[in-house]
């Protein structure tokens, strides 16, 4: 084992010194000789001397690290899905595709420490046997895909990227791919649908990208903070990763915090900090002290959570059980001044906009319950609004192509089951109760 | 000539008379509007040099669909009927299946845009923050409503989905770049510092690369 790092030790956040944001603040930070200063590419380097491709694909599976884009699907699992066939050419596709609504980390990791991501990223490739990578980023990321750019030739000047890595005999190409702004194509599919030069449109499951993924061949996609964690795996080992976090959800989490808090921004703390420490320690406690109304924990596709579930630990396993599903960790926070109808219309548009148009109940689904939100929060709600919108989500789930549809579904659901009285406070009403507020300085 | 683009928009649709001009960004006005002639066009030396660079990045060539697209609108300003012809000759496929693949994808215009485009976010986490204000503030300073452009064409304004930014909200996009922890003092700045560069003819600045 190799000394044990100074940073990312045990499950206490009080104490908990970052691991993937170590960089962040750092100066010049997206350069290759800063990176190489604190350590950069020694994983790389020791992947590629010590440790034969399965045994990485087993030492993740053994990390327990989790997907960091949404599903939290065990990495390690995806990885080990990729025919060993040497004939196949395989690929890895890094999804930087980031717009859920909430989530604003991986254009940090892209901007301030690319480096990382590629260290990740060429590991990756490696223990999955594909020359070639690309990394799929969204389309309003400009400043971000010149720092990827940049740091993709620092790299490859160096012998980190192309052909023989570090001696080693190993060929890997890495190149952005720039999007062209659709929600979309953040689902792994219709990410490879747009990589292809076709509309961002997801395909149907199975069979999955791990065995026919980008052009036919077996792909596998990582989200940017997934990618990110790898060198610190294969630098500190297993056993370390998993000293971080809960048993079941390892290591460390970025996790976004948005909305009426007092301090918004990126933190890196163990899987399973609670909901209370991170809106009142790390976040200052509300904006302006007002009260909690609502904090929805893990961007907008998830379930919306009352103030009674604040003692809620942020991993996989409590989220899920406290009725909703930590997703990106992207956290929206709403205090007593929110209309909850007006925050669901507006949730509501937002699907409504990105559905891609494939299946009629995500495409009519989510137009139409924009539309019934809309007239409930303007005063015009009818009596059979509620029924029809929670009649309509169940229909919405489980029934499309992807996940947009479920994903407009559950928000709403949990915003009626939460806040219905105020829903039917505005129908009964005929207006909206909550005064509004000026919030622009 | 595009009435039927001035019903589907919804708000306002045609202001005669008033300061302002439309700014079509609805995908389906070229569906009406363009006239897809049938001469095969031919992009120029640079154009094809760069593009072919690029495909080189791909196993299959098809890819560079989103790239072309990009270097297409950085020549022309926005997507022009002529240079998806143009494109669709070069990948060998018909000119409506690169209109289909363009139209997908909001960064895209199929009008010429104002020279600074603001792009207001408007999804919850800016909205908790007064992104709803920001929009009233800017259209109230420009005289203009949401998709339309100012009659110098300096200005267009469009509310859009989240840009990854919330820990900074209310923010907006300007071409490029991002303008977040907005204020009202702050976007009369930007607006007053955008509306100088373009006295002193300030070359805009563009995307590099694709």
């Amino acid at each position: 084992m190799v000394d044990a790092p100074s940073y990312g030790v045990g499950t206490d956040w009080r104490r908990f010194e970052p691991v993937l944001l170590r960089l962040m603040d750092v100066e010049g930070s997206e350069t290759l000789s800063v990176y190489r200063d604190h350590g950069g590419y020694t994983a790389l380097e020791k992947a590629l001397a010590e440790s034969a491709p399965d045994e990485l694909i087993e030492l993740v599976k053994d990390s327990g690290l989790r997907g960091r884009g949404g599903a939290g699907f065990p990495a390690g699992l995806k990885w080990s899905f990729i025919p060993k066939d040497p004939s196949l050419p395989k690929y890895l596709a890094c999804n930087a595709d980031e717009s859920e609504p909430g989530s604003f980390k991986d254009r940090y990791f892209i901007e301030r420490d690319p480096h990382q991501l590629l260290e990740g990223m060429l590991i990756t490739s490696y223990a999955i046997a594909a020359e070639l990578a690309y990394i799929y980023i969204r389309g309003e990321f400009v400043h971000g895909t010149r720092v990827l750019e940049r740091a993709i030739d620092e790299a490859r000047q160096a012998g980190l990227i192309g052909k023989n890595i570090l001696g080693s005999g190993f060929n890997c190409e890495v190149y952005v791919h720039r999007g062209a702004g659709a929600y979309i194509c953040g689902e792994e599919t219709g990410m490879l649908s747009s990589l292809e030069g076709m509309r961002g449109e997801p395909k149907l499951k199975p069979p999955f990208p791990a065995v026919k993924g980008l052009y036919g061949m077996p792909t596998v996609i990582n989200n940017v903070e997934t990618l990110a964690c790898v060198p610190h795996i294969v630098q500190y080992g297993a056993e370390w990763f998993k000293s971080i976090g809960t048993e079941k959800s390892t290591g460390p989490k970025v996790f976004c915090l948005a909305g009426h808090v007092e301090r918004p921004g990126l933190y890196e703390y163990p899987l399973g900090i609670s909901l209370r420490d991170l809106i009142e320690e790390v976040g200052g406690g509300m904006l302006g002290g007002r009260p909690l109304k609502g904090v929805i924990p893990g961007g907008s596709s998830t379930a919306v959570l009352p103030p009674d579930k604040l003692d809620t630990p942020l991993d996989f396993e409590s989220v899920a059980e406290a009725g909703s599903m930590l997703g990106t960790a992207s956290l929206i926070v709403m205090d007593k001044t929110v209309c909850m109808v007006k925050a669901a219309a507006n949730l509501a548009h937002f699907y409504s906009h990105e559905s891609c148009g494939q299946c009629s109940q995500c495409r009519e689904g989510t137009t139409w319950m924009a539309k019934i939100l809309d007239r409930i929060e303007a005063g015009r709600g009818r009596k059979e609004d509620l029924d029809t919108l929670l009649d309509m989500c169940h229909s919405m789930k489980g029934t499309t192509i992807c996940f947009l549809s479920d994903s407009a579904a559950i928000p709403t659901e949990a915003f009626i089951a939460h806040y219905g009285e105020e829903f039917e406070q505005h129908i009964n009403e005929g207006r909206c109760p909550i005064t509004p507020v000026e919030r622009l300085r | 000539m595009r009435p039927v683009a001035a019903n589907r928009g919804g708000s306002r649709g045609l202001r005669f008379g008033s300061s302002a001009i439309p700014f079509f960004d609805d995908p389906l006005v070229p569906f009406f509007t363009y006239q897809w002639s049938g001469d095969a066009l031919v992009l120029d030396a640079p154009f094809l040099e760069t593009l072919e660079r690029i495909e080189a990045r791909y196993p299959d060539r098809r890819s560079a669909m989103l790239p072309a697209l990009y270097l297409l609108q950085e020549r022309d300003g926005y997507i022009t009927p002529e240079g998806m012809q143009a494109l669709a000759a070069h990948f060998d496929i018909s000119p409506m299946a690169v209109y289909e693949v363009a139209s997908f994808y909001t960064l895209f215009h199929f009008s010429p845009p104002g020279r600074h485009q603001i792009q207001v976010c408007r999804t919850l986490p800016c909205a908790l923050r007064g992104a709803g204000e920001v929009v009233t503030h800017i259209c109230n300073r420009l005289d203009i409503d949401v998709g339309e452009r100012t009659s110098d064409g300096t200005f267009s304004l469009q509310t859009v989905e989240c840009l990854g930014s919330c820990d900074t909200a209310p923010m907006m996009q300007v071409n490029d770049l991002y303008y977040d922890n907005l204020t009202r003092a702050e976007i009369d700045a930007i607006l007053d510092e955008l509306r100088d560069q373009e006295a002193s003819h300030t070359k805009r600045p563009g995307p590099d690369g694709y």
